[in-house]
């Protein structure tokens, strides 16, 4: 009976769809959100092989430029190959392969050759190989934001189950955790990286991992999980004695079960908040290390390695692959950033 | 205050002991076989057991860390495994250049970081500080990468205002001819998130009583801004320098790379590529442990500039 009336009663909105109101009136936030998601669209079709599939093909000449800026006549392309034009000599009384050659003909007739157009100019130009820049910065946006995401969910994971047990617990594990913490944060960010690199890169692990992106993955989860623990910790030491979470070991909730049924629901904005944060970091971290050969395979394309080419490209000038990494990174990037924004203010009104 | 240093150097050796114990176990649980790694595939068996020999690889573990500890405490890391250069000389030989470009950065930085820090946090609110703000987030967007890319191609290739890359051996030359690019183009790159960074600080003292008062009492604009909010956002300010101080030291490896510098940083970026593993070992280790002085400093520090903070 009384369930009946609490059902007919009006029900108060939840956090998160306070948050989701609260959002929603955020004009900044709303845009960078459909900017976000249909980069994500992006990356899942890029995934499945919708678009970008045949992204290695050469649909263009070398360095065709974009079609904004025109084909670009630089005579290479259409050069007149001048031969000596000289009296037509018969030598096939003293040529010995003279009588195959009607044979060979024959033979090399039933090939058919296609003859591939390539084009001059395509929308965002191509590279030196001919391949379409435009797929490449697809591709490279799956490989990057993929990396990008992966890297802050496990670093966010690690950091939020260290960072339960330290603040939730205490004691001695909480000082363990501690000092792990502090010995991570002693070493500089970027020292820690490269050991974390030369081990992966030629310790036994190595075969393993193969040079794929999984090696990126690991390396920046190891090292950007201590910001998130700090916080995590600090969100548990404050939670633990609070009265529901009483009211949970009153009725019998294990440890387990006050600390991820009841206290996480109850932390878990800032969670949301440091894992978007890391997610802008991850993908620059990504770019960078990419580009120094830290990062992913070559055979594969990220915004970081199409960022390496670009760098001799600009000296002959061809400037699109560069522009066009850059133009698609700073979009994603800074809608992130802005949700990220409108996220932190949407979940947490008091910040303002 | 001794006492203060004192424990707080003893509060740092269980740190300094766990940078040590998880450098030396990473490298010897998940990295490569120093022996295959210096000899190559083609050695001999009789080559690699005395390569093993000499480097101590066929004492049990303890030992081996004890000898690591060792190395840590005296300097001496032996030879690098490609060049056979001394680790100590190469640290000795490369700091220089390191140093050459990243004092200045560092001095330009949080000099105009500051200023610019001060007048947007002056104009808060305005058309100006809402354009500043869209523009920081737009420029802090786009990968370090690109900047460097384009400013050598820019000012260094087309505009030939600077040298595109190189180095010498005169100090005056390197300020005067080499360095100016680099350092041109870093402190243009982190400005943007620098000034965020600091406006920040500065807005969270300008709304604070005593700068009312101050005003109250017919202070101008100026004294307030510059005696009054910035000493007292000077904790903030100086903790962000130190967590920078570090990276001094390690050089910004991009831009040593990109640059032809032969600093640190570009040391280390090879030796990774190399597998070079004393030269990023002892790199790691010294830093850590100069990062744990500079904290200490740091703290120290904070006493002199907030005659409020006690040390405890």
């Amino acid at each position: 009976m009384s369930t009946d009336i609490v059902q007919s009663l009006p029900q108060s909105p939840g956090v998160w769809k306070q948050a989701w109101i609260r959002l929603k009136t955020d004009k900044v936030g709303m845009v960078s959100l459909y900017v976000t998601l249909f980069f994500i669209v992006l990356v899942l079709a890029a995934q499945l092989g919708l678009v970008a599939r045949d992204w290695q093909k050469e649909v263009g000449v070398p360095f065709a430029a974009p079609t904004l800026v025109g084909k670009i006549a630089d005579g290479t392309q259409n050069a007149i190959v001048e031969t000596v034009v000289g009296p037509n000599v018969d030598i096939s009384d003293v040529d010995p392969l003279a009588p195959r050659y009607k044979e060979w003909e024959e033979r090399s007739a039933q090939f058919k050759t296609t003859v591939t157009v390539k084009a001059d100019t395509l929308p965002f130009g191509a590279d030196q190989q001919g391949r379409d820049v435009f797929s490449k910065v697809i591709k490279g946006a799956q490989v990057s934001i993929t990396v990008g995401l992966t890297a802050a969910l496990f670093a966010t994971l690690i950091g939020t189950i260290l960072g339960a047990i330290g603040g939730y617990f205490g004691g001695r594990i909480g000082d363990f955790l501690e000092w792990v913490y502090n010995v991570f944060t002693a070493i500089p960010y970027i020292l820690l990286v490269f050991a974390l690199a030369a081990v992966l890169k030629s310790g036994p692990l190595a075969s393993t991992l193969g040079s794929g992106v999984w090696t990126v993955v690991i390396i920046l989860s190891l090292v950007g999980w201590t910001g998130i623990y700090r916080l995590v910790r600090a969100e548990y030491m404050k939670h633990r004695s609070r009265e529901y979470v009483m009211a949970a070991e009153a009725i019998g909730a294990s440890n387990a079960s006050r600390m991820f049924t009841h206290i996480l629901p109850n932390i878990s904005h800032v969670v949301l908040v440091q894992l978007s944060l890391h997610v802008v970091g991850f993908i620059k971290a990504e770019v960078i290390l990419s580009y120094l050969g830290l990062g992913v395979p070559i055979d594969m394309v990220s915004w970081g390695t199409m960022l390496a080419e670009a760098q001799t490209e600009l000296v002959q000038g061809k400037w699109w692959q560069l522009a066009t990494a850059t133009l698609f990174m700073a979009t994603f990037v800074t809608a992130f950033a802005l949700l990220t924004d409108a996220l932190r203010d949407a979940l947490d009104p008091k910040l303002r | 205050m001794l006492s203060y240093i004192l424990r707080r150097i003893w509060q740092m050796l269980p740190t300094l002991l766990g940078v040590i114990l998880l450098i030396f176990f990473l490298f010897k649980l998940f990295g490569g076989d120093p022996v295959e790694i210096m000899a190559g595939l083609k050695a001999s068996p009789e080559r690699l057991a005395s390569l093993r020999a000499q480097l101590g690889l066929d004492k049990s573990v303890p030992e081996q860390l004890w000898v690591f500890v060792q190395q840590v405490f005296t300097f001496n890391w032996g030879k690098s495994w490609t060049t056979n250069e001394s680790i100590s000389d190469i640290f000795a030989t490369r700091l220089p250049a390191t140093l050459t470009i990243m004092v200045p950065i560092l001095l330009l930085e949080v000099v105009l970081a500051i200023g610019a820090g001060l007048a947007v946090a002056y104009v808060r609110g305005s058309l100006t500080d809402r354009a500043i703000m869209i523009l920081t987030t737009v420029a802090l967007s786009i990968s370090f990468l690109v900047y460097i890319i384009v400013g050598q191609y820019l000012f260094g290739f087309v505009l030939g205002w600077f040298p595109v890359q190189g180095w010498s051996n005169s100090l005056w030359k390197n300020l005067v001819t080499y360095a100016p690019l680099p350092v041109f183009l870093a402190v243009l790159v982190s400005l943007a998130p620098q000034t965020r960074l600091y406006r920040s600080f500065f807005l969270d003292e300008i709304g604070q009583d005593y700068v009312r008062t101050a005003r109250a009492k017919g202070v101008s604009e100026n004294a307030i801004l510059f005696k009054h909010v910035l000493r007292n956002a000077m904790i903030p300010i100086l903790t962000n320098v130190a967590t920078g101080l570090p990276g001094v030291f390690i050089g910004s490896f991009l831009i040593e790379v990109f640059f032809s510098i032969p600093g640190l940083g570009r040391e280390i970026l090879v030796a990774v590529n190399r597998s070079d593993y004393p030269v990023i070992q002892a790199a790691t280790v010294y830093l850590a442990a100069l990062t744990m002085v500079i904290n200490l400093i740091t703290d120290v520090l904070y006493k002199f500039v907030d005659p409020r903070v006690t040390l405890k």
